[in-house]
This record gives structure tokens, C-alpha cells and sequence, in this order.
């Protein structure tokens, strides 16, 4: 198999033409259909797929196209199978200009990011050849994996806000969990372990005024540290799991959170939480028939990972109406129609407390999903990078470990993999790449593997490492930093408590606005009403209606939230993700604007 | 599961090295069980864990830009601690970092006042010719750079990557878990590690004939495992082979100021296609790290890659996998500033931290030096100079018996003298075979990293034990 350029390389233009001898003529033919399902799958054979339309010829017939459609058509997006026939109704096509729209029409998402959505739009304007010269490594050739991966979060609405930056606008960034890019001030005692740490010995914890800057158990604890990552400081790889004294330290954080044995040795350390999922993903997902069942709506690296590594995702919705809980009918029922379509499901995440949608499921629902994990041979993948932020009176958090282990009779063979992160809870420390994974009941081969893969990137960074120290072991009672970190700590909780509510409690007194409550994380996942005319204008323009919705209230107001769409949701559904992370005066300013611009948006399209 | 990642090899870290783990930690429990009283770790370039000290002022900068204000910058006793051009360098950074700090995600190529400072720094190494920080990409130490290009690059198993042999085993574990192919061409031990064009035509052509599609060209320089700097017009011949065929080329670059031969000079990539009048005509990309060079800031993962030639629409699409990672790790960038931008002359640093970095530098020269004249002194070992990087990379002859031996447990005999060598004198190296080399060729790698002291007595030891091994396979 021979990656083809397409028929104006085999021409020879200048700089891939010695590719092109490998090019052979393929006659239209019963191929597409199989392709076509490989390259939905993973997007490999996409050249072969290319090569198989319209035999090699320039310009594509009517007839052509049609045959071709007749046998994809289940796969493609009403608008854009609106759009391709109108264009090939009444005249030849060109073929490049075929295989761009084809490539956008099968998009999993129906959100684009801005690269995209500028592309779309200038084929819009062109149907003629693209006149640019051919790089060899270029949207066509490039691996397909990475280009149909998506990732909401620093989406389009992002990159316009940007933008608007730039030229002067202010923006309130409520599109991501950065907590110290909004206002939330670092946590004093964690800093100075740190710098103390950084600093050769003569320098810092040896220095004969060090207490002159640096409290007696800061000094104390850098020291511990120091010992502990040995006479190599912080500026040598550690061993490929991460320093094993950090490692002890969340062990036994884990214990005393669950009254349940932890070792060291299942936990790796991680760049975020993003790197261990990568590394538990790359290690699931073998080929394109492998799924992993994600929650709808669900936070995008799961999608976006899944993407890259050529695997498949299923989704299993959340009810809404049921405060975005989960049954085991709904996991059941996607469970057998990824099976009734030949795929097999790996692996399943679940977000607890939930991104985007905030809940914080209750015992008996994490056991439910445990369960359904077990009954099915599916590693269980819990992100639980928000178990410090639950807000709401009643509620607590439950480790899927604690429930696994307190539940083991009913639970045997549970696999799973928990991820924590220094980015979120109150500590907010994204900029560190902080974090660590817990693997339990994973075969000890596969687990060899793991080790492997992170030797591969030989270890995470070892700021991270001792901020996730840090992080599961504060400051003593007694100690001269005690008071104030929990004063620092209380009152970053006691704010974001506040913001929550009043947040939700705001958008719920907006006419045309649903949200359930932020019972946890740090965001809130708000349902829109907005007028037909909206819907049709962002039909137009190519937009899901929750872009052009979001990109209305950042032009008007200087809010950045995400469309929901980049999170999935049922369908017919519209809204937007934003968090409650900015200082409280600013939250309540952007209620106020929340409002304003949802009555000037409803009174523009009505 | 991945069987991709099954076959994914990783020698640096491989099993010579988890047997010197479970030595250590057998020394513990008892400390006579072995002929030697602690393991030498020469199987990494780590220099921080063998005893070279971290530079004072950059660490100084790092802990006050972490350190909040009040407590940090701003803080009356600040001077009693920290030198005034480390404070003003920290306030420097942090005015880059816009009231965020070091806590939050930063743009996901890299917080831009950084960027540019990098951008000075390739500007001023290549004598001016311009460089943008929009095609500069802040990653966590060179290897995640390497995985992005290589994710972009690799859509199915029949695409390719050159990789020269030996070669630095990120490249071959990488190709192996995105499932593409490695072809590699030789470099030529008895021409100090150069590659000719027919050496590397051939492999081109070879590839092809097995329906490999060859997207992307790995240079090394200075070599790792083999240490050799390329001339000027190596490097041209390189680049015209690459455009020629339309080769992505990868510069790995880390160790560009690792170079100890008085006759050499590091020449970039960059500058050898601007000469050649090929810069921006093809792609190219080059990486460098804050965990080589005097630096040796291997833990704080930082480094950056600069892009040139690149299609917009790809250069997107790299922008986005940099996105879904969030960023690299802030530490890391905030070290690859300190790299590229020290103190100037006339600071109250400026003396000592130049002094710091020549100690380090004229040390490391002097170890590459004697290293590789003891190594060369053991008959049956016959090692290049280092002319650069960290390493040293002997070809050593093997007795046939041992070679049997080998065969017989099922491994290669590079592996076996090794775990030998290992289990004699404690030294741990990483058996030649794990980065690639011609057939019938034996040996290891070796860094000259741990101090002089103990790198004397490593070559003694190597050296004892090798009439060791000689004797019981003869």
C-alpha cells in the first residue's frame, strides 16, 4: 500500500513528483464503502479512499459523485450532503475541491476549530484548483488522526478572544480551569517549599539567613524533600514513576482518604492529568476497532486522545434531567450497539465530580458504573482530578478505589486506573504539570508496559512531582505556616462556593436558560433557548448554534465560555460551558452581562 | 493491548539498567553482596544525578519567580538571600507572565515573552539571520517536541523515518508506538560517524523498494551515542538529500554546546540551509533542551522547537496537539529563558555564573579526553574521540565463546558483557545494541558524567574487568 498524492502530483509538480511514479489509475468501483468505513474508524487508507474517486481524473460528473454518495451517505452531515449536491447538481466538480469538502463533511464533531472553519470557508468561495504550491507534508498527507482529533477547550471561540485581546478588548477567560490566570492567588507555603527546593543547599536551606525569608517548617520540609529526591536536586531525571518518598506521600493520602491500602508502587507521577491518560489510552486502544465509552456530555482530551491514538469513541449520555446521573440500561444499550458494529470496548472514563457538568455522583452510582465495568471486562478510567471541589451541602466524594476495594466481593477483577492533577482543587496549580495515576488490579504485564512507555519520556517533571507532594501533605498543626495556609485554603474554598451558587442561581433566573447545580468541579454547563432565526443564521455560516452563540456574548460582553457543543450533548441541545473562577466582583458582573446579552441576542434573531 | 507499545524498545532505560536498580537496592539490605560499595550510573546523559552542581543564578531566578510577591521579589530581606540581578530577572519574567505566574497554563506554544528571547538567542548563534517566536514551540525537554513532529508525520505503517544508526533510542521507540516504520542508514564508524549521500540514497531506495513511504530525516548533531560535530558541509549535503526528496528534517540539536574538540565549532541546521539558500524551501525542525548542554536541567523537562518551511495548515495542526496538552510545564520554560538569556556583563552574577558554567564545561572536556584515551588504551576497545555530547560509544572485540554464550541465553552479546561489566564494578552502561549498529559490531555507551575522581577509577575499572571477561570466555 502506497500513499498517493493524487492526480496533479502524478503530473510532477515540483517538489513531490518523485512520488509519483508509485501512482496507479483505480477505477470507481465497490471499494469506497470499505474505505470510506476505515477512514471513519481512524482515518487511515484516506489516500486510497481519494485515489478510488472518479478513476483518477480531474474534474468529477454528476453521476460520479451521486454513485459515490449512494454508498456513504449514512456517514455525512445533512448540511453538508445539502450543500455537495446542490454543487454537483448542476456541473462537473473538481476533484480536489471533492476531496476537502469530503474530508469536512465526515467530521465526528460538528464543531470546528477556527483553521478549519477558515478553510471551509474559502473553499466556499473557490471551486476551483488550490493554487498554493503543494507542500509534501500538508493537510492531505499529514497523519489523519491528529487532524480530525478536536480539542473544544482552545477551540475557535478561544483563538477569536484572542484576537480581541490583542486589539485591545479585555476578555474574562471563563473557557478553562486556570484558576491563577483569573485571580486565585498561589497557596504561600507550597511556593516557598518550592523555591526552597530549587535552591542549591549554600543558597537556600543552608543559608545563614534563610530565616529571615522562609518560615522554620518551610525550611523544614524543603529539606525533607531535598533528602528525599537525593544529592541529585531538582535538576535530574528521577526514576521513571517519580521520586519514591513523594510516591509514599500519596500513598498514604490515598489511605487515609479511603481507609484502604495504597502502594507505592501502582502510583506513576504525571505531567497532569493529561499525560497519564495519554499513557493509559496509547497502552488500551490497538486498533480501529477499539472503543472507549465516554460520558456525553464529556471533557474533550478523552475524545480528542481517542482521535489520535485511531481508536473509537462511544458515548453514554448523561440525563440531565436526572442531574446528569447515569444508568446501567444506558451504558448496556451503547455497550451492545458498539458490539452489534464489531467494535470492542476497551475501556470506559468517567469524570466524577463531572467536567463539564459538575455533579458529583453518590456511592451507589459510582458503584453502579463499577459494576457495570466489571460484569463487562472493561478497564475503568476515573478522573478524579476535581475531588476537592464539591461544593454542595450533603455531598461527598467517593474514590472509585474506596467503593472498589470496600466492595471487592461484588467487584472482583475490577481494573482500573484513577488520575489526580496539582491543576485543579484548590491549589490550582496548572502551570506545574503536576499529578499522578493509581493502577489497581492491572496485569502485571501490562503494567511492565507503562513503565516502559513512561521511562520513554524518562520521568515528569520534578516540579510537579513535589508540588503533588505537596499538595497530599500540607504543612503541620503547629507548624509557623498552619494558620495561614489554612486561612489560604478556606478562603479560596468558601469563594468558589459562593461563585457556584450564585453563578447557577444567575443563569437560572435568566429567561431562556437552564442549569443544573454546580455541585461540584468548577463549572457550570447551562441549557440555552435561543430563537429559529439563530439556529438558520449559524446553519449558514457553517457554526454549530452554540458557536455563533458564544461568539455573540465574547464580541458583546468580553466573556470566553465553550461552546457545549465541543463537549457533546444530546442532541437539539444548546449551551455553553464557563467556569466561576474569576474574583467574585467579576462574577457578578458577568451574571449581569450573561443576562444582558441573552435578551439582545434573542431580540436580534427574533 | 497496544501492540505497538508492546514492541516499543527503550534501552537507556532497558534491562541492564533495572538490574543496577535492584543492585542498589540490595546494597542496602546487604552491603557486601557485591565487589563494589554503589553503582555508577553512566547509562544517561543526567548529569545532576552524578554529581555536576546545578548553576547557582538560574536556580536563584527559578525559586523567586515561584516564590509570591510578598514573600518573594517584594520582601525586605530579599537582598539578605538573593543577588539584585537574580531579583530583577525573576521580575522580568514575571511581567511576562502578566499577573498568571508560574501556576497557570500559559499559551500553549509558550508564554511569548519567552519566545522571544529565544528568538534573540538562534538569532544571535547564526549571526543574525531572523528567527519568529511565532515558529518557536516551548516543550517539556526535547522528547515531547520529537513526539508531536513524529505524530503529524506518521499516518499509517508504511510511512518512514530515517534514523541513523546508531541513533538516540527516542526515535526508534517513537516509530515503533505510532506504528511507522524505521529506516535507518549507517553512519561510518571508520569516517568519525559521518554518512555519505551513497550511504544514505541507498537506504532511501531500499526503503522505497519495500513500499516504504519515507516522509521525514533525523539528524543528530553532535551525535548521540558517537559524539562527532558535523561540518558545515556535512550538514548542506544532508539538507540538499532531504529537499531533494521532500524529507522533513529533524535537527536534533541538544547538545550544540557540548562540543570539545578546539577544531570544531557547532554549526545549526538552520544556518547551513540559510547558506545553502534552502532555508524556508523545505521543512525543517530543530529541538534543544535545558537538560544537556552546562545546564544539565534534565528535571525540569524544558526545551523548544523551532519550525521552518512548514505549511500553514500543518503548522496548525502541530499548534493544536501542543493545545490539547495545555502547555509545556511552566518550570521548564522559565529554565529555557535562563538558558538562552544569563546575566549581562557588568551584573553582580555575571563573573560567577560564567565561572560556574566554564568549570562545568572545561571538567567535561577534560573527562571526554581522558575517557576515551583509557578506553582506547584497553586492548580489543578502539573509541572515537568525543568531539561533542556526552558520550562515548567503544566497539569492542568479543571473544567468540561469549558471543555463543549470548546466543545461547537468548540475548546479544552486547547485553551480556554489560550485565558483566555491571555485576564486576558496579558501572552501569547501556549495551550498544539498543541503539543500533552495523552487524558483528559490539560494544556499549558510556557518558563521561560522573566526576573525575570517580571517572579514573571507571576506567580502571573497565579495564579490569574486560581481562576479567577475556578470560572466562576464552
Amino acid at each position: 500500500m502506497t500513499a498517493r498524492l493524487g492526480l496533479g502530483l502524478a503530473r510532477g509538480v515540483s517538489g513531490v513528483g518523485n512520488r509519483a511514479a508509485a501512482y496507479t489509475l483505480r477505477p470507481f468501483s465497490a471499494e469506497p464503502k470499505v474505505l470510506f468505513g476505515q477512514y471513519l474508524a481512524n482515518a487511515r487508507n484516506t489516500e486510497m479512499l481519494f485515489d478510488s474517486i472518479g478513476d483518477g481524473k480531474e474534474v468529477l460528473t454528476k453521476e460520479e459523485v451521486q454513485a459515490f454518495l449512494e454508498d456513504v451517505k449514512p456517514f455525512i452531515r445533512p448540511e453538508a450532503l445539502d450543500e455537495i449536491e446542490a454543487k454537483a447538481a448542476g456541473e462537473c466538480l473538481n476533484r480536489e475541491y471533492f476531496k476537502k469538502w469530503l474530508v469536512l463533511a465526515t467530521r465526528f464533531d460538528s464543531q470546528r476549530n477556527s483553521k478549519m472553519a477558515k478553510y471551509y470557508g474559502m473553499l466556499g468561495e473557490q471551486s476551483g484548483a488550490v493554487h498554493k504550491e503543494p507542500k509534501s507534508w500538508n493537510e492531505s498527507t499529514m497523519a489523519q488522526n491528529l487532524r480530525r482529533m478536536q480539542y473544544a477547550v482552545r477551540g475557535q471561540v478561544v483563538m477569536k478572544a484572542e484576537t480581541l485581546m490583542a486589539e485591545g478588548k479585555e476578555i474574562i477567560f471563563t473557557n478553562i480551569g486556570n484558576p491563577h490566570s483569573v485571580g486565585q492567588k498561589p497557596i504561600t507555603f507550597y511556593r516557598q517549599v518550592l523555591a526552597l527546593c530549587d535552591l542549591p543547599p549554600q543558597y537556600g536551606v543552608d543559608h545563614p539567613e534563610a530565616s529571615k525569608m522562609f518560615p522554620a517548617d518551610v525550611i523544614a520540609r524543603a529539606r525533607e524533600m531535598q533528602d528525599a529526591i537525593g544529592g541529585s536536586g531538582t535538576g535530574a531525571y528521577t526514576g521513571s514513576q517519580g521520586v519514591l518518598k513523594f510516591r509514599q506521600d500519596i500513598a498514604s493520602f490515598i489511605e487515609a482518604r479511603d481507609g484502604q491500602p495504597c502502594l507505592p508502587g501502582n502510583i506513576f507521577m504525571t505531567n497532569g492529568a493529561s499525560s497519564g491518560i495519554q499513557a493509559i489510552l496509547t497502552g488500551l486502544i490497538a486498533d480501529m476497532n477499539d472503543a472507549v465509552m465516554i460520558p456525553i456530555p464529556q471533557y474533550p482530551i478523552y475524545s480528542a486522545l481517542i482521535a489520535l491514538l485511531g481508536g473509537r469513541q462511544v458515548g453514554y449520555e448523561l440525563d440531565e434531567s436526572k442531574g446528569w446521573s447515569v444508568s446501567t440500561e444506558t451504558l448496556k444499550a451503547q455497550l451492545d450497539k458498539a458490539e452489534a458494529e464489531g467494535l470492542r470496548v476497551k475501556a470506559l472514563a468517567m469524570i466524577n465530580p463531572g467536567n463539564p457538568t459538575g455533579q458529583v455522583l453518590s456511592e451507589e452510582d459510582v458503584f453502579t458504573i463499577c459494576k457495570f465495568c466489571c460484569a463487562n471486562g472493561i478497564v475503568l478510567l476515573s478522573d478524579e482530578v476535581y475531588q476537592r471541589n464539591v461544593y454542595a451541602p450533603g455531598k461527598q466524594f467517593h474514590s472509585a478505589k474506596k467503593v472498589a476495594m470496600e466492595r471487592e466481593s461484588e467487584l472482583r477483577n475490577l481494573q482500573l486506573v484513577s488520575f489526580h492533577s496539582t491543576s485543579k482543587g484548590l491549589i490550582g496549580e496548572c502551570g506545574r504539570r503536576g499529578g499522578y495515576m493509581e493502577l489497581y488490579n492491572i496485569d502485571t504485564f501490562v503494567q511492565t508496559q507503562i513503565y516502559k512507555l513512561a521511562s520513554a519520556g524518562l520521568c515528569s517533571g520534578v516540579n510537579g512531582q513535589i508540588m503533588t507532594s505537596l499538595m497530599v501533605k500540607g504543612p503541620e498543626e503547629g507548624g509557623e505556616s498552619f494558620d495561614l495556609f489554612i486561612k489560604e485554603e478556606s478562603e479560596i474554598m468558601e469563594s468558589m462556593k459562593r461563585k457556584a451558587k450564585m453563578l447557577v442561581k444567575g443563569l437560572n433566573e435568566i429567561d431562556g436558560i437552564d442549569c443544573e447545580d454546580a455541585e461540584g468541579a468548577m463549572y457550570a454547563f447551562p441549557r440555552i433557548q435561543i430563537p429559529q432565526k439563530a439556529i438558520d443564521a449559524a446553519r449558514k455560516k457553517k457554526q454549530s448554534p452554540d458557536t455563533l452563540y458564544a461568539i455573540s456574548l465574547l464580541e458583546d460582553t468580553g466573556l470566553c465560555v465553550v461552546p457545549a457543543s465541543g463537549f457533546g450533548q444530546a442532541d437539539g441541545r444548546i449551551g455553553f460551558r464557563t467556569t466561576f473562577l474569576p474574583p467574585d466582583d467579576v462574577m457578578e458582573g458577568a451574571v449581569e452581562d450573561f443576562k444582558r446579552h441573552h435578551e439582545k441576542f434573542c431580540e436580534q434573531y427574533a | 493491548m497496544n501492540q505497538n507499545m508492546r514492541n516499543m524498545e527503550y534501552a537507556v532505560r532497558g534491562k541492564v539498567v533495572i538490574t543496577a536498580d535492584s543492585i542498589t537496592s540490595s546494597l542496602k539490605t546487604n552491603p557486601s553482596a557485591y565487589p563494589f560499595s554503589k553503582i555508577i550510573y553512566t547509562n544517561i546523559g543526567n548529569p545532576h544525578s552524578v554529581g555536576q552542581k546545578p548553576l547557582t543564578w538560574p536556580r536563584q531566578v527559578m525559586a523567586l519567580v515561584d516564590l509570591p510577591d510578598d514573600v518573594g521579589v517584594d520582601n525586605p530581606n530579599v537582598s539578605k538571600l538573593f543577588p539584585q540581578d537574580a531579583v530583577e530577572r525573576a521580575k522580568e519574567l514575571k511581567s511576562y507572565m502578566g499577573g498568571c505566574g508560574t501556576g497557570a497554563y500559559s499559551h500553549s506554544q509558550g508564554i511569548r515573552g519567552i519566545r522571544e528571547e529565544v528568538a534573540e538567542f538562534i538569532e544571535k548563534r547564526d549571526g543574525g539571520i531572523k528567527c519568529n517566536p511565532d515558529d518557536l514551540f516551548l516543550t517539556n525537554g526535547a522528547s515531547t517536541g520529537i513526539g508531536h513532529i513524529l505524530t503529524a508525520c506518521i499516518s499509517g505503517p508504511s510511512d518512514g523515518v530515517m534514523i541513523p544508526i546508531p541513533q538516540y533510542p527516542i526515535y526508534s521507540a517513537s516509530l515503533a508506538l505510532l506504528g511507522g516504520k524505521q529506516v535507518g542508514y549507517y553512519l561510518d564508524e571508520n569516517k568519525e560517524w559521518s554518512a555519505s549521500i551513497e550511504e544514505l540514497e541507498r537506504s532511501l531506495k531500499e526503503a522505497k523498494k519495500n513500499g516504504v513511504n519515507v516522509r521525514a530525516f533525523v539528524l543528530i548533531n553532535p551525535g548521540n551515542p558517537t559524539g562527532q560535530v558535523l561540518s558545515s558541509s556535512a550538514i548542506s549535503s544532508v539538507i540538499k538529500f532531504c529537499s531533494k526528496h521532500s524529507l522533513i528534517l529533524l535537527a536534533d540539536e541538544v547538545y550544540q554546546e557540548n562540543v570539545y574538540d578546539p577544531n570544531k565549532t557547532f554549526i545549526s541546521c538552520k544556518k547551513a540551509a540559510t547558506e545553502a539558500g534552502m532555508l524556508g524551501k523545505f521543512e525543517m525542525v530543530s529541538f534543544h533542551s535545558t537538560s544537556k548542554g552546562i545546564f544539565g536541567e534534565c528535571g525540569r523537562r524544558g526545551g523548544y522547537m523551532e519550525l521552518t518551511g512548514f505549511d500553514p495548515d500543518v503548522q496548525a495542526q502541530i499548534y493544536k496537539l501542543a493545545s490539547s496538552g495545555l502547555c509545556s510545564g511552566i518550570p521548564g520554560q522559565v529554565m529555557t529563558s535562563l538558558m538562552v538569556k544569563g546575566p549581562k556583563p557588568g551584573d553582580v552574577s555575571y563573573d560567577s555564573h560564567e565561572n560556574e558554567k566554564k568549570t562545568i564545561f572545561d571538567s567535561l572536556k577534560r573527562r571526554a579526553v581522558m575517557v576515551s584515551e583509557g578506553l582506547n588504551s584497553i586492548e580489543g576497545f578502539e573509541c572515537n574521540a568525543a568531539e561533542g555530547s556526552m558520550y562515548l560509544f567503544p566497539k569492542v572485540d568479543m571473544p567468540e565463546k561469549a558471543i555463543q554464550e549470548a546466543k545461547k541465553q537468548g540475548t546479544n552479546v552486547d547485553t551480556l558483557y554489560s550485565l558483566s561489566l555491571l555485576e564486576a564494578t558496579g558501572i552501569c552502561v547501556v549495551p550498544a545494541a539498543g541503539f543500533g549498529q552495523e552487524p558483528g559490531r559490539a560494544g556499549f555507551r558510556t557518558t563521561f558524567l560522573p566526576q573525575e575522581e570517580e571517572m579514573k577509577q571507571a576506567v580502571e575499572l573497565f579495564k579490569s574487568h574486560h581481562e576479567q571477561f577475556l578470560e572466562k570466555y576464552k
